[in-house]
């Protein structure tokens, strides 16, 4: 029972005071109890292995990229993907082979820590919406370095890595299209994504205010959180609906950027604000 | 393998309507219509209504209202009141600002942007009265103002890119056209005028607390719903009184990255991360043509401009005459 407390040693330090009893055997996925432990507050897991192995390998080959560039600025490191002419083939490594590996690197990382994230529900008796969850943000990942250029035909179209390169690709890839914003799913996704920033504000700041009521107020009950929505807006979704909504407007947000930039070039040509032409060009009115 | 996972309400309880504690203090009484509706019940709550319409609250829906057939009626002129040419090219059509020759005029002439000036007073007076009833409804039931902090967030950033930005660059037309494709040529236009705002560095800021909030949302949410049998959705008891959900809610994230928020921080958390996406945004919209005139070339002099091999085009920009 006490084995992974055990375990983590002079690391007891990691625990919370409520911990100990959570610490149980099982719920692994693949390997039994052979990587059923924890090191510190980390629970490591199968997939805690190969996550480590695969982020590892990956930073490890940035640095690497960065030295053959010649830059350790944060700012300035840039991994491009191989020229179009390669196709979907293997290129050399500094022609974009570092590149490729990295992708491969990252996918095996995301993938295992979503994997990992369904051994740590199991382990709690929890549900797998977290990494149900996290799939989305994997999905968007592969969309953009795997599933479009795939469709395109070349690994050169996928982005660099690198902080201010990857915006630069953005921008090139955004105006290849003319004026991106008038992607009808890039709409979607930039307003799934401004609403979830507001609601999530609107619900952090409805539950502090609840518990955090001005001097002299006791802390107030779920039937006052809703009283404020209701007087305010006439509705109040409720304390589990907001989380269900809160999900949803968050994974629709990523999903609709994933599908907006895979239809750019695989399914769509020309500028987006052609695209609109069909609702102008409507039987009803023309 | 197929299992309950709790996306949506599968037994909906009917009781009588919930009317809420008493309001201490205000000019109105509650409103009395309220009514369960089945589709609203199987994601959230069924029961809707009821509202208090209050002194503030009338006040902000008539400017809204005022604003919004200003707007309309702008539009709907604009295509010489043909109200199928209206329907047709309504997502192209604008009110726009006044031109760059008004300057910061106070009262530019209805037809060369007064009406854009006009609605644009009725949409601020609009939010500005809601946001004083957000802090009157928290009053009357005793809660605090985060909610109020919130949306004043957001309308710090409305204002910024409509009056206040407009006012520091001395002129209207620097101001957003109100129209859907319209405001987005605004965005895209703004950004390439300065250089690209990519490289705005409060630019990147807003983009991590927007993409972070909902990032966070997405955690936030999954985590309550997955440990929602356990009774993880009464948040303000597991505050209080933590409780077997939300210690196995903080222990799933401490055992995945070696760190958890609490039953209270979490909403912290998301409080600061998404009013920090409209304040540092409207900072950087703030700076833009003020401070810095072109990003990337501010990027570039602070050396964090990518450098890209050549590719043997001249920079026009570069040449003898140029911005360069």
């Amino acid at each position: 029972m006490r084995r992974g407390a055990r375990r983590s040693g002079g690391g007891v330090m990691a625990l919370l005071s409520f911990e100990r009893k959570y610490r149980v055997r099982g719920g692994t996925l693949i390997g039994g109890d052979l990587f059923d432990f924890w090191v510190g507050p980390f629970y490591v897991g199968f997939f805690g292995v190969t996550t480590a192995i695969a982020a590892s390998l990956g930073t490890a080959l940035i640095f690497y990229g960065a030295a053959v560039q010649g830059t350790f600025n944060p700012w300035l490191i840039n991994i491009a993907p191989p020229d179009i002419s390669y196709g979907l083939s293997l290129a050399p490594l500094k022609q974009g082979g570092l590149w490729q590996i990295i992708t491969v690197c990252a996918i095996i990382a995301f993938c295992s820590w979503a994997l990992r994230q369904v051994e740590i529900s199991r382990k709690l008796g929890m549900g797998y919406h977290v990494p149900f969850a996290y799939s989305f943000a994997i999905f968007a990942y592969v969309s953009l370095v795997v599933i479009r250029p795939w469709l395109l035909g070349a690994w050169g179209f996928g982005f660099p890595y690198g902080i201010f390169s990857h915006l630069d690709w953005v921008s090139n890839t955004g105006y290849q299209y003319l004026h991106f914003h008038y992607n009808p799913a890039h709409m979607l996704a930039v307003s799934f994504f401004f609403v979830t920033g507001g609601a999530l504000a609107f619900h952090g700041a409805l539950v502090l205010s609840a518990a955090n009521p001005p001097k002299g107020e006791y802390v107030k009950t779920p039937e006052y959180e809703d009283a404020f929505f209701r007087d305010t807006i006439g509705y109040s979704i409720g304390t589990l609906g907001i989380h269900r909504l809160g999900l949803f407007l968050a994974l629709s947000a990523g999903f609709w950027s994933a599908i907006c930039i895979i239809i750019s070039g695989p399914f769509w040509t020309r500028g987006w604000p052609e695209w609109w032409t069909w609702w102008l060009n409507l039987p009803i009115w023309s | 393998m197929l299992r309950y996972q709790n996306v949506f309400t599968q037994v909906q309880l009917r009781g009588p309507i919930e009317n809420g504690p008493a309001i201490r203090t205000g000019s109105f009484v509650r409103g009395r219509s309220a009514h369960f509706n089945y589709w609203a019940g199987k994601l959230g709550a069924a029961q809707i209504g009821p509202i208090y319409l209050g002194k503030l609250g009338l006040a902000s829906l008539v400017c809204a209202f005022l604003a919004f057939e200003i707007i309309g009626l702008n539009m709907w002129a604009s295509v010489n009141w043909d109200p199928i040419q209206f329907v047709r090219q309504l997502p192209w059509l604008a009110l726009e600002p006044p031109g760059p020759e008004w300057g910061f005029t106070p009262f530019v002439p209805l037809a060369q942007g007064g009406w854009w000036q006009m609605a644009g007073f009725f949409m601020t007076a609009a939010l500005l009265l809601w946001w004083l009833r957000t802090f009157r409804r928290a009053r009357a039931l005793g809660l605090g103002n985060h909610v109020a902090w919130a949306f004043g967030a957001g309308i710090f950033l409305i204002l910024t890119l409509g009056f206040i930005r407009p006012l520091l660059m001395g002129s209207w037309a620097e101001a957003v056209p109100f129209g859907i494709f319209p405001h987005l040529d605004w965005t895209a236009a703004f950004s390439i005028r300065y250089g690209n705002l990519f490289y705005n560095p409060f630019h990147c800021l807003s983009i991590v607390f927007l993409y972070g909030s909902t990032l966070l949302f997405a955690m936030h949410g999954a985590t309550v719903l997955a440990t929602a049998r356990y009774g993880a959705e009464r948040e303000l008891e597991q505050i209080t009184d933590r409780g077997t959900a939300f210690e196995r809610g903080m222990l799933f994230w401490r055992w995945t990255m070696g760190f958890n928020a609490t039953a209270e921080s979490i909403h912290r958390w998301a409080w600061w991360f998404a009013i920090l996406c409209p304040i540092t945004g409207g900072i950087g919209i703030l700076l833009t043509g003020t401070v810095v005139d072109n990003w990337y070339l501010w990027a570039v002099i602070n050396q964090f401009a990518a450098d890209y091999p050549s590719t043997g085009v001249l920079d026009p920009a570069a040449l003898p005459g140029g911005a360069l």
